[in-house]
């Protein structure tokens, strides 16, 4: 199973993408933002970071990058991929998610282990966790504000589309303490904490964020 | 040469910390009376040549495209006619 890793210039956490990748089981392959070429993977994860610097808005160059254009593509026609902070705000940008991702409500970046409800596991990306299911992962970020006007707030609700809350004190100021979402057909999800950083006891809290990457797997055999 | 001007705010419905920071600030400073301050960005573009009505068109596009997130941004573009 091969699970590209796409590298913009400034992505921070490719790194750990792939290797959280590598210990579920799978084969992380390197993309390169100048490339228009996904190396005919299984999956894509959009990993952490400040593409181009954050310059103009989160998200918005890295959207024009390359292989974002094939990215789009692949992912209407089905193709798992998973927008981890900067990637979330890469796939907002890109339309392949609603709402957007703004500022801290509070202007200060936060960085601390935070509690999740994982609300929704029919995505390719969360089919191994349970429905209410908690987990910790790391978050760390400055504009992780989810926005959307109300109308498509109800239409995630009420479509079963969020797909982690924040538990515990919202973070970052997101409405209705939104963390992940997914599209409609739940091959593209985005979420602002970090599942790749809490692999492995060694280097994270908890080992709740593999069930992003193992999830993924399970989805692409059963595709 | 010709010179547009794209301002983009973010929409009223939309929280704005910035602002609210330096509405604070100006607070401080000892400044009474201020009753909301928001934030945004403005983009200064030289044309070379002239600005034809499909180059404005253009640019009016890439406004709505790049220069500011329709979900969250409104913009507005103006002809620097003192150019």
């Amino acid at each position: 199973m091969r699970i590209g890793v796409v590298t913009f210039p400034g992505s921070l956490d490719d790194a750990d993408a792939a290797r959280a990748v590598r210990i579920a089981g799978g084969e992380p392959v390197s993309l390169w933002h100048g490339d228009a070429d996904l190396k005919s993977v299984d999956a894509v994860v959009l990993p952490g970071g400040f593409s181009y610097g954050d310059y103009l808005r989160c998200g918005a160059i890295a959207r024009f990058a390359p292989v974002m254009a094939e990215l789009v593509k692949a992912a209407d026609g089905g193709l798992p991929v998973l927008g981890i902070c900067n990637g979330f705000q890469v796939l907002c940008e890109s339309h392949l998610l609603p709402g957007a991702l703004t500022r801290n409500d509070h202007l200060h970046f936060i960085c601390r282990d935070q509690a999740l409800r994982i609300e929704d596991s029919s995505s390719a990306w969360t089919s191994d966790y349970a429905v209410g299911q908690e987990i910790v992962v790391p978050l760390k970020n400055g504009e992780g504000c989810f926005v959307a006007d109300e109308h498509v707030l109800d239409e995630l609700e009420g479509e079963g589309r969020v797909i982690a809350r924040y538990v515990g004190g919202n973070p970052n100021g997101s409405r209705r303490d939104i963390a992940g979402i997914r599209n409609a057909r739940g091959n593209v999800v985005g979420l602002m904490p970090h599942p790749e950083h809490a692999v492995d006891l060694l280097t994270g809290p908890t080992v709740d964020g593999l069930g992003f990457f193992t999830s993924v797997l399970t989805s692409v055999v059963n595709a | 040469m010709a010179r547009v001007i794209v301002d983009v705010m973010l929409k009223p419905e939309i929280l704005d910390p910035q602002g609210r920071a330096v509405q604070g600030a100006l607070g401080r400073l000892g400044i009474a009376g201020v009753a909301d301050v928001r934030q945004g960005k403005q983009f200064v573009i030289e044309i070379d040549g002239e600005l034809t009505e499909e180059r404005r068109e253009q640019l009016h596009a890439i406004a709505g495209e790049l220069l500011c997130n329709p979900v969250i941004e409104d913009f507005v573009l103006v002809v620097d006619e003192a150019q």
